[in-house]
């Protein structure tokens, strides 16, 4: 007993602690970073120090990371943005003038000239009108206002500040937020945060991991009965599954969201990253229009785009922005006033996001560069799609969908009873059981399947498909033996 | 009926800025103006944000130079630019996962770049030490202040939490704090004392939070916004006593460390009082200090990079802290270099010194001198009364409006002195911000501008308010 203690004082603890802090906080978590990633990175320092162990770098394909693996960032964006950056490089004839009349736009919309000023909350206005025209020309000219269009700090900051707008209520009334299985744990981790109710939907793994209307009312029904459900949630192309929703399904979401009175969020940050045959994406907004007005006009939705993706990968601009349809003026207004809470987001994502949706066109000096490498990396990337789809389906116990889009795939693993019994015992989960001694024995960073969501009994990792194809089909092959070997080692 | 018509009843309680009013107007009249509409000025002078470079003082070189050869790695070989800068960029590129900045970096910041922040923290807190494992990068100070209150306030709680904050304070953490769903317990500073803190006015805030709610935090923000002190020793110490005694955690927003003017202010840092304290407020009060590129000379407002240094936290709650933070992915890479460059400015003998030298050495004369001719005009003017700007970016004077002005403002559905500020926007074309916006004692009256202007535009912006006053006064007498 502490002096202090036995002197009748009260022993003086910390202010913060587990018991005082806001109990939602506790229950967050996000697997991308989690608990595997921070071994990895361990591991990394131990290689440094000169730690000997069987492989000599540790491959991180546990994030959407596109230009950590190697994948080159596109010339005329990176020399827009460095213009702005240092507009005395506008002298520099080595710079096009494409990207010179880019960066000069931009320097003119921003305060004082400088991407280093504050920008209005919502987004620089100029910017906003042109990711606005973006919209229409994909769309096929369905009319798109710049007034609902928000720039935001990467797709993540604009999905959970609607979170944060939606999320009310209390005890039955409590807003339900739904989610399908797997997901990216942003939501789930948004949801813990903001004290809301997850509502799960089951994605179909024996059909290319597609959604079914059927499934996601079953879910809605259940919900009902403990919480109040509002809002549809999906992934399009799928994160971590990879799926690309077909027209149908689309059109099955927007019926099914109208009819049971829900917002829907649509996010769509991989709309580039499409590479199977007979995939297309379908914008949400452009299928809502395309619906007619019954749909069009009362159907209330957001969409989420970003930089990160597609085939910038420049995840480390934090560049993003949504488009709000037929939001309610008075919630707009509080919308708007939420945004202005975090200031604005990064001027050179804002910048970043222009020129996405402002590429140079044919008669610009820049676009056959461009155009060249940004094919390459697309071509890149449904490469690996195909070749990792291949190699693993030829393993026994590991089952892979197509790799429809985005970046990832999500295969299923069959694990031997003697491993989930393992994984008990160390008080674990069998996937991360799996992904942690693949990650000690080979230095393969993946995610367990656990961390986004499965159905119960079923074991999934989810791997990147983005490094580059030779060490890509190094990665495949250690993983394949590494399945084997640890099959046998449990049977 | 919308889905949307029921939202979170928290964000429907924070407070609409009276800004908003501001920027409609601004927004017509810059239409006018484009239109041709002849008005009593060229154009609008914005003073409204403490903006550097909207101002219109210029980005450090150094900086900006750096940031476009890791922009464009092209430039590392170009001797266009001086050997220092390319050496910086190949080092922060070398940093850089895949060697972009356009790839994620670790959750609190790129290792290297975190550790160079701990360094400097040392340094200017002569010796103190700092470790980088307490230490988060994020879009700003104010998202790494957002992500402390989202663990100190639980909104289900009851009582609800309560956070001490000063009146007048900037709007950002108030309604970050009443977002969260939890209560601003405000404490006044005095404004007769140049604003300083009076630590009888915490515990008279403390008492008058019993039975409304549970506060856990004390926000304070040295040098201060809106009010321009800076704070003592002496009060920083009374100020800690306080919360150990009365068990709160202390948040300390030092973003404006750089901007200190008073010639007989000095920053000195809430972790550098605590420490030299000693035990047991050194090793047991729990402390955040937040600090930002957005202000002091480099002003890079738009690249949202911002830290957090957190003080004897709990490492149980450490771990829930780093998975919040991750939930973010990470900060904008070139916000984060920002922070390594103002952190880490280029030293004598470099060859980018004589010219950062300058550029800094310039905007902190054009500071100075700004201060000094704000107390000079405002202080002759019947009706303006003004504090001395010991540091910081702003201006507070408070305003003296007879009857007849509060009634106009009255009859048209706005406070006082945001009808002050209207009439200034539409027949001076110069934008400042009511002090209803941040708080006041009642009755009062203030406006807020930003004085990080170029001499000119704070001369201009001087003269326009002088003479738009005079010409109210007399219609209001």
């Amino acid at each position: 007993m502490s002096q202090q203690a036995a002197n009748g004082v009260p022993h003086r603890g910390k202010v913060l602690t587990l018991d005082s802090m806001n109990p939602n906080v506790k229950r967050v978590e996000y697997a991308v970073r989690g608990p595997i990633v921070q071994r990895a990175v361990q591991i990394e320092k131990e290689l440094k120090e000169g730690v000997k162990k069987p492989f000599t770098e540790v491959i991180k394909a546990n994030i959407g990371d596109a230009h950590a693996m190697g994948q080159k960032p596109i010339t005329f964006l990176r020399q827009v943005l460095a213009l702005c950056s240092y507009p005395e490089l506008l002298e520099d004839n080595k710079f096009p003038e494409d990207a010179k009349q880019r960066a000069q736009r931009i320097l003119d919309a921003c305060g004082g000239h400088s991407i280093g000023a504050y920008s209005a909350s919502q987004g620089i206005e100029c910017i906003r009108q042109d990711v606005a025209r973006y919209i229409e020309k994909r769309d096929g000219g369905i009319p798109s206002n710049p007034d609902n269009i928000y720039l935001s700090t990467g797709a993540s900051d604009a999905i959970v500040t609607m979170l944060k707008l939606l999320v009310r209520g209390e005890g039955r009334d409590r807003t339900g937020v739904m989610i399908s299985i797997p997901q990216y744990p942003l939501y789930s981790a948004a949801v813990a945060d903001l004290g809301a109710v997850q509502v799960s939907y089951y994605l179909d793994e024996d059909k290319c991991w597609s959604l079914d209307v059927t499934e996601v009312r079953r879910a809605l029904n259940e919900a009902r009965q403990h919480c109040n459900p509002r809002v549809l949630c999906i992934i399009n192309p799928g994160n971590p599954t990879g799926q690309v929703q077909s027209r149908q399904c689309i059109e099955d979401v927007i019926k099914f969201a109208k009819e049971e009175h829900l917002f829907l969020m649509a996010d769509e940050v991989y709309q580039d990253n499409v590479y199977a045959e007979g995939c297309k994406f379908h914008s949400f907004k452009k299928v809502l229009f395309e619906m007619g007005p019954e749909y069009s006009s009362t159907l209330e939705m957001a969409s989420f785009h970003s930089t990160s993706k597609c085939y910038m990968g420049e995840c480390g601009f934090r560049g993003g922005y949504m488009e709000v349809i037929n939001m309610d003026p008075e919630v707009k207004a509080q919308l708007t006033k939420l945004v202005s809470v975090r200031l604005c987001p990064p001027v050179p994502g804002q910048a970043l996001l222009d020129l996405v949706v402002n590429p140079p066109l044919p008669d610009e000096p820049s676009y056959t560069t461009f155009m060249k490498e940004r094919s390459a990396v697309l071509a890149a990337l449904a490469e690996k799609a195909r070749l990792t789809e291949q190699i693993f389906n030829t393993v026994p116990g590991i089952t892979c969908n197509p790799v429809q889009g985005a970046m990832y795939t999500f295969p299923r693993i069959t694990l031997p009873q003697k491993a989930i019994d393992k994984a008990k015992e160390e008080g674990t989960v069998p996937d991360m059981l799996y992904c942690m001694r693949l990650l000690e024995e080979e230095g393969i960073c993946l995610v367990p399947g656990s961390g986004f969501g499965q159905r119960e009994g079923t074991f999934h990792f989810r791997m990147t498909i983005l490094p580059p194809t030779e060490k890509l089909k190094v990665v495949l092959e250690k993983i394949s033996h590494f399945h084997q070997r640890f099959t046998k080692e449990f049977s | 009926m919308s889905v949307l018509q029921k939202i979170s009843q928290n964000i429907k309680n924070i407070k609409p800025l009276e800004y908003e009013i501001l920027a409609r107007r601004l927004g017509l009249m810059m239409k006018e103006l484009r239109q041709g509409v002849r008005k009593p000025f060229k154009e609008v002078i914005n003073v409204s944000m403490g903006d550097l470079h909207t101002s219109g003082l210029k980005p450090l070189s150094f900086v900006r130079q750096v940031l476009a050869a890791c922009l464009y790695p092209q430039l590392v070989n170009s001797s266009r630019l001086p050997v220092d800068v390319r050496q910086r960029a190949q080092r922060l590129l070398g940093e850089c996962v895949g060697g972009s900045i356009g790839s994620y970096t670790a959750t609190a910041g790129i290792p290297e770049v975190v550790q160079r922040i701990s360094e400097f923290i040392t340094r200017r807190d002569g010796g103190v030490p700092s470790s980088p494992d307490n230490i988060y990068i994020s879009p700003g100070s104010q998202w790494c202040l957002m992500n402390m209150l989202k663990v100190l306030v639980n909104s289900e709680s009851s009582p609800r939490t309560g956070v001490l904050t000063p009146v007048p304070s900037h709007c950002t953490t108030t309604s970050s704090i009443v977002g969260l769903g939890g209560v601003i317990v405000p404490y006044y500073l005095t404004e007769e004392n140049g604003w300083q803190l009076q630590v009888e006015e915490l515990q008279r805030a403390l008492d008058s939070a019993k039975g409304i709610c549970n506060p856990v935090a004390l926000y304070i923000i040295n040098p201060g916004n809106p009010s321009g002190q800076v704070q003592s020793r002496k009060s920083m110490q009374e100020v800690i006593q306080f919360v150990r005694e009365n068990r709160l955690f202390l948040l300390a927003d030092e973003v404006y460390q750089d901007l200190v003017y008073g010639e007989h202010s000095e920053f000195i840092s809430y972790k550098r009082v605590l420490a030299e304290m000693g035990p047991p407020h050194a090793d047991t009060v729990e402390l955040a200090s937040f600090h930002s590129a957005s202000k002091g000379f480099i002003g890079e407002c738009g690249l949202r990079g911002g830290y957090v240094e957190l003080v004897n936290l709990d490492p149980a709650v450490m771990k829930h802290i780093h998975t919040l933070f991750s939930t973010d992915s990470c900060a904008p890479v070139l916000g984060q270099m920002a922070l390594d460059l103002m952190v880490n400015p280029p030293q004598p003998g470099d060859p980018s010194y004589p010219l950062d030298d300058m550029e800094r050495e310039h905007i902190r004369k054009t500071l100075v001198h700004n201060v000094k001719r704000v107390s000079e005009v405002l202080n002759s003017l019947p009706g303006f009364c003004c504090q001395p700007v010991e540091g910081g970016a702003f201006a507070f004077p408070r305003l003296f409006l007879p009857p007849k002005a509060i009634q106009k403002a009255k009859e048209m559905g706005m406070q006082p002195d945001t009808f002050y500020c209207v009439r200034l926007l539409e027949e001076a074309g110069v934008l400042i911000l009511p002090g209803c916006e941040y708080g006041q004692k009642e009755d009062t009256h203030h406006v807020r501008f930003c004085i990080l202007n170029p001499q000119e535009t704070m001369e201009e912006v001087l003269r326009r308010i002088s003479c738009f006053h005079t010409q109210f006064m007399r219609e209001v007498s």
